[in-house]
C-alpha cells in the first residue's frame, strides 16, 4: 500500500466505533495487599474483602453489578447474581494480590469501563442506568469471541471473562447450587450409586 | 512421650534407636512399624503438626473460602487442598532448573507438614505387578529390581489391612489381586463411569474397580491386628483400639481435603496415633534435616537439622538412620552430608546418587457427552474419588512390538455432578455459542454434570538425563544448598502421552461426546512437565550390584551399614501404579528388617 493508503487506513483505523483504546488510557494500578499466606485458616467461613481491600469505585461497583444481572439475572428458580453479590465476590478477585489476578484486573477494570463508555456513546447513559434492551444490544455484539466484530474483539474477550467469573460466583453460592439440583455435600449413611430412573436414561446396568 | 522439643530430643540421656527423617507415607509407615514392634524411634518432620479433626474443612463449601475456593500461589490446588506450607514453590525454599525449555523443566511440590503428601493425595493405592519389578529383563529397557513382586507381596496384603483399601480383584494381566479379605468393598458406580465402562469395553479397554484407601466399611478391629502383629499383644491392643477410632466414610466432602474422621489412609490418621500410643515414638516438628552425620568408623550416628523457631543448628542421635524425607529431599539431604570420606556426598561411591529420577507420564483429555445432560438429580459424592479404572491393558501388544513405545499406562476418569465450583460454568462458549441471560441460566442447568475427563498415568522409564544434583549457587532460607534439576523424557514417554490422547479420545467418542478441541497428536505437547504429576521416585534407586545403585533390596544403603532410605528414592522403575502403596510395603519391609537386625545387634 502507498503512503496515502496507508494514512487512510491508519485514520479509518482510529474512527473505528472501539472505545476500548480509551478506556485503556488510565491502566489499572496492580493491588497491593498481601495474600492469605500457604498456612490460612480453612474451617472458618471466610468474608469477602476481608481478607484483603476491595478496590472497584462505586461508580465500577454499578456497572459491575448490572452486568452480573444481564449475565445471570433472576428467573423462576433462583436469584440472579447480583442479589447474590457475586459482583462483590468479581472486586475481591480483581484486587486479590495474585498474579494472575493482576491480569484479571487489568481486563475487568478497562472491560467495565468499556461498557459504561459504549452505553454512553450508544445511548447517552452509563451501561447500568440502560434499559435491558440496550444492555442486550452492547452484550450481543460481544457475547461471543469468534463471532465478534474486530473493533469489539477486546471486550468480547473481557466479555467472556466476566461470564465465567460470575457464573463461578454465583453456582458457588448455595442458591446457585440449588439452581443446579447439586444435592450432595451431605454426610449418608451409605452409597447407593445412581437410581434406577437414571440407569435406565443412560442405558447403562445396574 | 509424642510430640517433643528439641531441647528433649537433644538431651544427652536419649538413647534412640533409630531417627526417621520424615512423617509421610515412608515416615509414617517406618515409624509405625518399628515402634508397634518396641523400638525408639525419633522422628524428625519440616513441618509444622498438624491435626486433623481441628483442621479440616469437611463441609465447607466454595462460598465459604477466599476466591470461592480457587488455585493460588499460596493454595496451588485450591483453597481447601489439605497442603499446609506447601506447592510448588515453597517460599525461602527454592530449587533450579538446568533449563527451563519446554520437556527440560521439573516441577518439585513439597508439603512442609505433618504426615506430608499423605494429606491431600489422591488415595489411589495401586500394587506393583511382577512384570514392573523386572521390566529389563521385559523389554531390556531401564533396570530391574533387586527384589520380586514376591517379596513385597505380604507387605502390600499387610499395608492394605492396616490402611483399609477398598477394590475388587480381576485377574488382570501384571494387575495383582489381594487375598480374601484384604479388600474393603468397592463403592458402587456413578452413572457416567458406568457409561464409561459400557463403551470402553465395546474398544477392549476394562473398566473396573479403582483401589483407594477410603473406609468403605469400618476396619475389622477384631482379626486384623492378630495378623498384621502376631505374637505381639501389644501391638495388636493399640491397634484395635485405634481401628475403632476410625470411622467410615461417610460419602461426603473430598478426600484432598483431608479427612476429620480418619476415614481415608493420611499419615496422621493411621500410621502415628498407634506409633505414638506405643510411648516409644517422639516427633519433633518444625526440623529441617540437612546431613547424615557419621562416627570415626563410618556408621551414622546421628542428624544435624535446622530447628525453624529458634533457626538455631541441632544434632540429634541415635543407632541407625532412616530417611523418609521424600525421594528428592532424601537425596538431597545425603549430596548435603560431604565429608571428607565422602565428598561427592553420603552413600554416594557409586555416583549414582541423584540419578534416575522418574516421574509418571501424565496427559488429560475431557469431553461432553449429550447422553449425560439434563439428568434427574442424585448424590453423586461417593467416596470422595473415582470409583473406577482402567487398568493397562496392551501387554500382549507391546511384548509383540506393536506398539511404538515400552511401557504401559493406566486411565483415571471422573464425572458426575459435583460440588460446584469456579469451573462448574465456566468455558461452556464452544456448546452454548456464547449464551447469557436467561439462556445461560438453561444452558448451564444442562450441561452441568454432562462433563468426563481422563487422566493418563503412565511409566516413566529411568534415563541418563534426568536426574538432581545440588546447585553450586543457590541456598535456601536456612542456608542448605538446594537441589538443581535435569530432566528429559524419551520417545517412550512422548509417545505413550500420544497414545493416551487417541484412547481418550476414542473413548469420547464412543460416548457419542465431543471435545473441544481435538487430541493431541504431538507427544512432546501432550505430556504434563516432568514432577507435575508428583509421583516421583528414583535417585538412589536398589539394584543387586553396588557400582550402579545406591541401595540394596532392603534399602539400605552400600556404603553405609546403618543408613537406610524407605522412600521412593529407591524405586528402581517407577510402573504406571501410583507410588503410595508401594513406598509403604517397602518402608514396613526394610522397617522390619532394621527390627531383626537390631535384635541381632548387628545394627
Amino acid at each position: 500500500m502507498d503512503r496515502r493508503e496507508s494514512l487512510q487506513w491508519m485514520l479509518a483505523a482510529a474512527a473505528l466505533p472501539s472505545m476500548w483504546g480509551d478506556a485503556m488510557a488510565k491502566p489499572a494500578k496492580p493491588a497491593k495487599a498481601r495474600g492469605y499466606g500457604t498456612d490460612p485458616d480453612l474451617v472458618k467461613r471466610h468474608q469477602t474483602g476481608a481478607l484483603w481491600p476491595l478496590t472497584m469505585s462505586a461508580a465500577r461497583r454499578r456497572t459491575a453489578a448490572a452486568l452480573c444481572s444481564v449475565i445471570i439475572p433472576a428467573d423462576e428458580q433462583s436469584p440472579g447474581a447480583a442479589e447474590l453479590g457475586v459482583h462483590v465476590f468479581i472486586d475481591e478477585w480483581i484486587s486479590a494480590p495474585y498474579p494472575s489476578h493482576a491480569k484479571d484486573r487489568a481486563l475487568i477494570v478497562q472491560g467495565l469501563a468499556w461498557m459504561d463508555a459504549e452505553s454512553q456513546r450508544r445511548f447517552g447513559r452509563p451501561f447500568a442506568e440502560a434499559v435491558q434492551a440496550q444492555q442486550h444490544a452492547i452484550c450481543d455484539d460481544i457475547c461471543f469471541v469468534p463471532k465478534a466484530a474486530p473493533p469489539f474483539a477486546e471486550a468480547a474477550t473481557f466479555f467472556a471473562r466476566y461470564r465465567d467469573l460470575t457464573a463461578g460466583g454465583f453456582y458457588t453460592t448455595p442458591q446457585g447450587a440449588k439452581d443446579l439440583r447439586f444435592v450432595g455435600n451431605v454426610a449418608s449413611a451409605s452409597f447407593d450409586g445412581p437410581p434406577p430412573e437414571v440407569l435406565k436414561i443412560v442405558g447403562v446396568q445396574g | 512421650m509424642p510430640f517433643v522439643t528439641t531441647r528433649t530430643a537433644t538431651r544427652k540421656d536419649q538413647h534412640y534407636d533409630v531417627i526417621v527423617v520424615g512423617s509421610g507415607a515412608a515416615g509414617g509407615q517406618t515409624a509405625y512399624t518399628l515402634a508397634m514392634d518396641g523400638v525408639r524411634v525419633l522422628m524428625l518432620e519440616a513441618g509444622r503438626n498438624y491435626d486433623i479433626v481441628a483442621e479440616t474443612p469437611m463441609f465447607q463449601t466454595n462460598a465459604d473460602a477466599p476466591l470461592r475456593g480457587a488455585a493460588t500461589p499460596d493454595k496451588p490446588f485450591g483453597f481447601y487442598d489439605a497442603t499446609i506450607d506447601g506447592g510448588w514453590a515453597v517460599p525461602g525454599e527454592p530449587y533450579t532448573n538446568a533449563s527451563e525449555a519446554d520437556g527440560a523443566k521439573f516441577e518439585w511440590w513439597r508439603a512442609r507438614m505433618l504426615g506430608g503428601r499423605t494429606n491431600h493425595w489422591g488415595r489411589i493405592a495401586l500394587r506393583n505387578g511382577p512384570y514392573d519389578f523386572k521390566p529389563f529383563t521385559r523389554d531390556g529397557l531401564g533396570f530391574d529390581w533387586p527384589i520380586g513382586y514376591d517379596d513385597l507381596a505380604p507387605y502390600y496384603d499387610k499395608v492394605e489391612m492396616l490402611i483399609g483399601v477398598y477394590g475388587s480383584n480381576e485377574g488382570l494381566e501384571n494387575t495383582p489381586d489381594s487375598p480374601p479379605g484384604v479388600l474393603l468393598p468397592s463403592p458402587a458406580a456413578r452413572v457416567g463411569e458406568r457409561l464409561i465402562g459400557q463403551r470402553a469395553k465395546a474398544l477392549g479397554v476394562p473398566v473396573v474397580p479403582i483401589h483407594r484407601a477410603v473406609l468403605t466399611t469400618r476396619l475389622d478391629h477384631t482379626t486384623l491386628p492378630a495378623r498384621l502383629h502376631p505374637g505381639n499383644a501389644t501391638a495388636q491392643r493399640i491397634l484395635a483400639a485405634d481401628m475403632q477410632r476410625r470411622a467410615a466414610c461417610f460419602w461426603a466432602t473430598p478426600c484432598s481435603r483431608g479427612c476429620s474422621i480418619r476415614a481415608t489412609y493420611q499419615s496422621p490418621a493411621v500410621h502415628l496415633p498407634p506409633a505414638l500410643e506405643t510411648g516409644k515414638l517422639d516427633i519433633v516438628c518444625n526440623a529441617m534435616a540437612y546431613e547424615v552425620t557419621l562416627d570415626r568408623a563410618g556408621r551414622a550416628n546421628g542428624v544435624r537439622f535446622v530447628d525453624k523457631a529458634t533457626g538455631k543448628h541441632e544434632l540429634v542421635n541415635a543407632r541407625v538412620v532412616v530417611l523418609a524425607a521424600s525421594a528428592c529431599e532424601s537425596v538431597r539431604i545425603l549430596l548435603n552430608s560431604k565429608s571428607a570420606q565422602h565428598p561427592q556426598g553420603l552413600a554416594n561411591s557409586s555416583g549414582k546418587l541423584g540419578r534416575y529420577v522418574m516421574d509418571t507420564v501424565g496427559s488429560d483429555l475431557g469431553g461432553q457427552v449429550p447422553l449425560l445432560e439434563n439428568l434427574p438429580p442424585h448424590n453423586e459424592d461417593g467416596a470422595g474419588g473415582s470409583h473406577v479404572y482402567s487398568p493397562w491393558w496392551l501387554y500382549q501388544q507391546q511384548k509383540k512390538g506393536q506398539l511404538d513405545f515400552a511401557r504401559g499406562y493406566h486411565i483415571e476418569m471422573g464425572s458426575g455432578r459435583r460440588l460446584p465450583s469456579l469451573a462448574t460454568a465456566a468455558g461452556l462458549e464452544w456448546l452454548t455459542g456464547g449464551s447469557y441471560g436467561r439462556a445461560f441460566k438453561a444452558d448451564a442447568r444442562r450441561y452441568y454434570g454432562s462433563f468426563v475427563y481422563f487422566q493418563g498415568r503412565g511409566e516413566m522409564i529411568p534415563n541418563e538425563d534426568s536426574y538432581c544434583e545440588i546447585d553450586p549457587v543457590v541456598k535456601d532460607r536456612f542456608g542448605i544448598p538446594v537441589l538443581r534439576f535435569h530432566w528429559r523424557w524419551s520417545d517412550h514417554e512422548t509417545r505413550q502421552a500420544a497414545h493416551m490422547q487417541r484412547s481418550f479420545a476414542d473413548i469420547i467418542g464412543a460416548m457419542g461426546g465431543r471435545m473441544q478441541d481435538p487430541p493431541e497428536a504431538d507427544g512432546r505437547k501432550a505430556i504434563a512437565n516432568g514432577g507435575s504429576i508428583i509421583h516421583e521416585v528414583g535417585g538412589a534407586i536398589m539394584g543387586s550390584d553396588r557400582a550402579a545403585s545406591v541401595t540394596n533390596g532392603f534399602g539400605q544403603t552400600w556404603d553405609v551399614a546403618n543408613l537406610f532410605i524407605t522412600d521412593g528414592a529407591v524405586f528402581a522403575s517407577n510402573a504406571d501404579k501410583n507410588p503410595t502403596l508401594t513406598i509403604m510395603a517397602l518402608a514396613w519391609r526394610t522397617a522390619d528388617h532394621i527390627v531383626e537386625r537390631l535384635r541381632r545387634k548387628e545394627l
